[in-house]
């Protein structure tokens, strides 16, 4: 077929879901001539599975993605439908935000954001091949046969690549919701010896609303005080839909074991691995059969729609079997499925190919993000891709890469994870797989990145001023605190009816407010003038007074941990010369070529007395040098 | 800026003075926490040994006297600041000093952590680099595989045993931190304290197999042996302190065997009296004689005396010869008499004893004898017979910080403080634990919450 040029950009997306978004905004933020691509233009910003967005760890994540001048938090703000704080019984560390979205506002949003930004093109079509010159990725070219010259190529392509989908035993080539797939790319990427793999995922059916008895269901209601995702919003209100809560039982799991043998799960004809964390309805009787019930989520998809989402159903059983058991479910005896549940297999590459900028290591100006890098979920594809765009920029103005490490944030965590250990199934984000979390909070994300973001050119002067004001205001007010010197005669009686010790002589009001049972809003009582802060400005003091001695502790640990970051290791490094390294970790560090001492020591197969060897023999290097 | 690490420099079990070595910029500050000067100083200057007390503020307890030297750095063998310690008393207040010194904020080193400071601060030789490496590859690989290898590894599954319970404790922690909204068992105060509680008592347990806690809580057995006359009875009443066995001058007066409990420096001893092993038509002699021979294989440790004014005689040769493959304490008594027998030349004969000079009925010689006793025990050189599981400092070291980060997160647990807080000290614990043997990776707690909980969409 004649191929034909049709244009020339800095930068090329493949793809326009989370992880592409954020990519091509931060590359057209960051003044790049950027083209976005996608299959379908109806895909922006599509939630293909839950409608919510944030949770345990992914909460921080989204905060971060902002923090850093991403779009996701602004999004969701702008569209959610209801919002929940979790984890406030437990430490401020793990507290996390979730809103649950509607779904089509939160596409419509995101597109016209992609439309409204100068530098960024955002057009319908297939990609089918890259255009790859001396080991470098110089474009792509189109199932028309049109051609787009670029400096870099951000591949995120989701689930479309080489999608099947499964539904008992019908089997078929399909991106998600029914989307054409990606067959011609995922050819061609295997052809460049890219190590490709199959990853599986699932989403549970969806239920007509009016079809359901929710007399039957317990009701699950949002936040009185909702609390926004953005560090950009101080307020929001809004109206907030019910979610509703019910339960699996005996007879549903009956009627799920009956059908085992027609799962394509259990069929033998999926090949891709699934996640552990996100098991269909039909793995989970299977590997819990002891469990007497499961509980499930009946979540709204938007305002403007009927259709629910069947939180917790995920399955691959067929779509008679699939109508039988939901029916079985209380409150859901006469539900008519409007989507069915299904299970998808996709190509995806192994992230241990790719840089810590997410770069391939074999094809040059090739970045890759999201579900394509192994991971799972809207919020984990969105923070590749926004560190995906800003490195692709990077790498185009010869400049360093964009690296955030362990210590300074869950994105620098989840790509860490990915490209240092690999994972062997979609990779989701928890906060148990952050060793600093005590500093890594939602409450402080913009402490710890804006200026980041600013420095690098992707965060503009309202979102860095507003963070100056917010470092200025905490000051001034923590220090007020701390000179604010209460008598007994005042502060006693307050803290009577709190149930906290008397005090016997004078205490500040930083001090009261270290007690676990104060809180400052509590305070305001015996705090006659106080300035007035905004929710984002309160929390941050709050946990900083509260939690100072903790968060001291962890400072002193991550500057043990960025020692070994700070040691830099030479890409082109012969580890097979290094003697004392053993066997298997000189293939290892051959394989991986960390960038640092600190990444090394991270690498399954590596030794802490190789890491010692690793050390001395940096210094002899230097000292050779010398 | 490094750390600040400590460790006993010198070999455990071998002479009667030990040193602790300190380095790092938290050195002297932790030195001048724990010592008290002797006379008119009060500030150590640098390269000068300086005599004082180690003492522990908190439990207002003199350690040890010791020479004490600070060296500032960076001309120092590490290049940081170092301290080293001179204790003299014995084993057991080396290891005091030592786990006070940790106490004041100083970290266990790692096997040949001083010498790789060393030459990452530039002070060992470029050409020395190569050295260096053999040396911690073989240090670091060693220290791991001593748990996996010893006692045929019964230490690493004990260890085992009890990460898993820490690890169950950690999956449910996890699980109800990262999700809050499935519909799983709360994780309660009442149950994370009955977990920490339980588990460690277990790793308390294992403490006490160590050969050092075995020892002192059931004590130690030793066996008295030499030929008639040699100063047995003076000996065991030196330690007694009171006349229990008959002293004469006759040879045989012991005619059985004598069993005294008596407590060496907190440490119980069942000190076993012997009617030696000569040659003997008297039939009430011969059967002492057998009791001796069983006594000797019961006990955990033989001093064996020798009459340091007569030279060898049959009967010695005949306990030597039956001793040469134990390790002995060798006592040469009545010093005082003669000197007919030197140390060399019972050191050639039994190579693996220790051998000491004393005159016990001018009671000179019983402080040695303690010191020994406490030497052995708690240098670990004692191997009792029956199981005991832990006998290598490190171990121990990291059991005890295990038990002590479990005895933080059960106070956090009583102040009802956030389980995501008390999360921080399990998961040190569960992380000393691995350590021991060489297991750090923290992707198991992970796995688990998936391989139990039943999560997701």
């Amino acid at each position: 077929m004649e191929k034909f040029l049709m244009g020339t950009y800095d930068v090329v997306v493949v793809g326009a879901g989370h992880a592409g978004c954020e990519a091509g905004l931060a590359a057209a933020r960051m003044g790049m001539k950027t083209l976005m691509l996608s299959i379908n233009l109806e895909a922006v910003a599509m939630m293909a599975c839950n409608p919510s967005i944030g949770g345990t760890g992914k909460g921080h994540l989204v905060r971060e993605i902002d923090a850093l001048g991403g779009e996701m938090g602004i999004n969701i703000d702008k569209t959610f439908i209801q919002s929940r704080m979790l984890n406030t019984a437990k430490g401020p560390a793990v507290h996390s935000l979730r809103a649950q979205a509607d779904k089509n506002e939160y596409h419509i949003e995101m597109k016209k954001t992609l439309e409204a930004e100068e530098n960024l093109h955002l057009k319908q079509g297939e990609v089918i091949d890259l255009m790859i010159e001396d080991g470098k990725a110089c474009g792509v070219v189109l199932k028309t046969g049109a051609m787009y010259r670029s400096k870099a190529v951000i591949l995120a392509t989701g689930t479309f690549l080489a999608g099947k989908i499964f539904i008992g035993e019908s089997v078929f080539e399909s991106g998600p919701n029914g989307l054409a797939p990606s067959n011609e790319l995922a050819q061609r990427l295997r052809e460049y010896g890219l190590p490709i793999r199959r990853f599986k995922t699932g989403t549970p059916a969806r239920a007509l609303a009016k079809s359901l008895d929710y007399e039957k269901m317990i009701p699950q209601d949002g936040d009185e005080t909702v609390v926004p995702f953005s560090f950009m919003n101080d307020d929001l209100q809004k109206n907030q839909v019910k979610c509703w809560l019910t339960y699996t039982n005996e007879t549903t799991h009956e009627v799920i074991r009956r059908n085992f043998h027609r799962s394509a799960l259990f069929g033998g004809q999926i090949e891709g691995v699934g996640p552990r964390y996100c098991p269909s309805i039909e793995d989970k009787v299977n590997r819990f059969a002891d469990k007497k019930r499961h509980q499930l989520f009946i979540e709204p998809e938007g305002l403007y729609t009927e259709e629910m989402y069947i939180q917790g159903m995920s399955s691959s059983l067929p779509e008679d079997v699939q109508e039988e058991f939901y029916k079985t479910i209380e409150g859901l005896e006469h539900l008519e499925i409007v989507r069915p549940a299904y299970a998808i297999e996709y190509d995806c590459i192994d992230p241990l190919d790719l840089k810590v900028n997410l770069e391939n290591r074999h094809i040059e100006n090739l970045f890759c993000a999201g579900q394509f890098n192994g991971s799972s979920g809207y919020e984990e594809a969105a923070a590749q891709g926004l560190i995906a765009g800003i490195n692709a920029v990077c790498k185009i103005k010869e400049e360093m890469p964009f690296i955030l490490d362990r210590s300074e944030a869950y994105i620098g965590v989840l790509i860490d994870d990915l490209v240092t250990k690999g994972t062997n199934e979609p990779y989701r984000i928890m906060t148990s797989r952050a060793e600093y979390r005590l500093l890594l909070r939602q409450d402080n994300a913009d402490m710890r990145l804006t200026e980041r973001g600013y420095a690098v050119g992707l965060v503009k002067k309202d979102r860095y001023e507003r963070l100056l004001k917010k470092k200025e205001v905490v000051a001034e007010e923590t220090d007020r605190l701390k000179k604010k010197i209460l008598q007994p005669d005042v502060v006693n009686p307050f803290l009577e009816e709190k149930g906290s010790t008397p005090v016997k002589s004078g205490i500040s009001l930083l001090e009261l407010l270290k007690r676990p049972e104060i809180t400052y809003d509590d305070a305001a009582v015996i705090d006659d003038i106080r300035p007035k802060l905004s929710a984002h400005q309160k929390t941050m003091m709050e946990v900083q007074i509260k939690y100072e001695g903790y968060i001291i502790k962890q400072q002193q640990q991550i500057e043990k941990f960025k020692k070994l970051e700070h040691k830099k290791l030479p890409s082109d490094l012969d580890y097979f010369s290094i003697e004392g390294l053993r066997i298997e970790a000189r293939q290892k560090l051959d394989a991986l070529r960390p960038v640092s001492v600190g990444q090394a020591s991270r690498i399954s197969g590596v030794s802490p007395a190789d890491i010692n060897v690793l050390l001395i023999w940096l210094e002899k290097m230097r000292r050779q040098k010398h | 800026m490094e750390d600040t690490i400590a460790a006993v420099a010198t070999a455990y079990g071998e002479g009667g003075i030990g040193i602790i070595r300190i380095s790092g910029e938290e050195a002297l500050p932790i030195l001048q926490e724990i010592f008290e000067f002797h006379g008119d100083t009060d500030t150590f200057t640098s390269r000068r040994m300086t005599y004082g007390k180690i003492i522990d503020k908190e439990k207002n307890q003199i350690i040890d006297e010791v020479l004490a030297v600070y060296m500032k750095g960076p001309k120092t063998y590490t290049a940081e600041d170092v301290v080293e310690i001179n204790c003299h008393g014995s084993m057991v207040s080396l290891r005091k000093t030592l786990a006070l010194v940790l106490r004041k904020g100083a970290r266990l080193a790692e096997p040949g952590e001083f010498t790789k400071r060393a030459f990452l601060n530039g002070r060992l030789d470029l050409s020395q680099a190569e050295a260096v490496i053999d040396m911690i590859r073989a240090k670091t690989d060693k220290s791991f595989d001593v748990a996996v290898s010893q006692l045929e590894g019964r230490l690493s599954l004990k260890v085992e045993e009890i990460r898993q319970k820490l690890l169950d404790l950690l999956v449910d922690i996890t699980v109800n931190i990262d999700y809050p909204d499935e519909d799983i068992e709360e994780m309660t105060y009442e149950k994370l304290e009955e977990s920490i509680v339980e588990t460690q008592d277990m790793i308390e347990k294992l403490l006490e197999t160590s050969s050092t806690g075995k020892m002192i809580r059931e004590g130690i057995k030793i066996a008295i042996v030499g030929k008639p006359n040699v100063g047995k009875s003076s000996l065991m009443n030196g330690l007694l302190k009171e006349t229990r066995a008959i002293v004469t001058d006759i040879p045989g007066t012991t005619r059985d065997t004598i069993e005294e409990v008596l407590s060496i420096r907190n440490i119980p001893v069942y000190l076993v009296d012997t009617a030696g092993i000569r040659e003997t038509s008297d039939k009430v002699e011969k059967m002492g004689i057998e009791k001796s021979k069983e006594a000797f294989n019961q006990a955990d440790f033989i001093l064996f005396l020798l009459d340091g004014s007569r030279s060898l005689e049959e009967e010695d040769l005949q306990i030597m010869e039956f001793l040469k493959e134990r390790k002995c304490l060798v006592l040469i008594n009545k010093r005082d008499l003669g000197e007919a027998i030197s140390i060399e030349e019972i050191s050639a004969k039994l190579p693996a004893s220790q051998v000491i000079e004393a005159s016990l009925l001018k009671g000179q010689g019983i402080t040695e004898i303690e010191d020994a006793v406490e030497d052995l025990v708690y240098g670990g050189e004692i191997v009792q017979k029956e199981s005991m599981m832990v006998n290598n400092v490190r171990h121990i070291e990291l059991l005890q910080q295990a038990v002590k980060s479990l005895t933080d997160a059960l106070h956090m647990s009583e102040r009802r403080e956030a389980l995501d807080f008390i999360e921080v000290d399990v998961k040190n614990a569960y992380e000393r634990l691995g350590e021991i043997i060489g297991e750090t990776v923290s992707d198991d707690i992970i796995n688990e919450v998936f391989a139990r909980f039943c999560l997701g969409k």
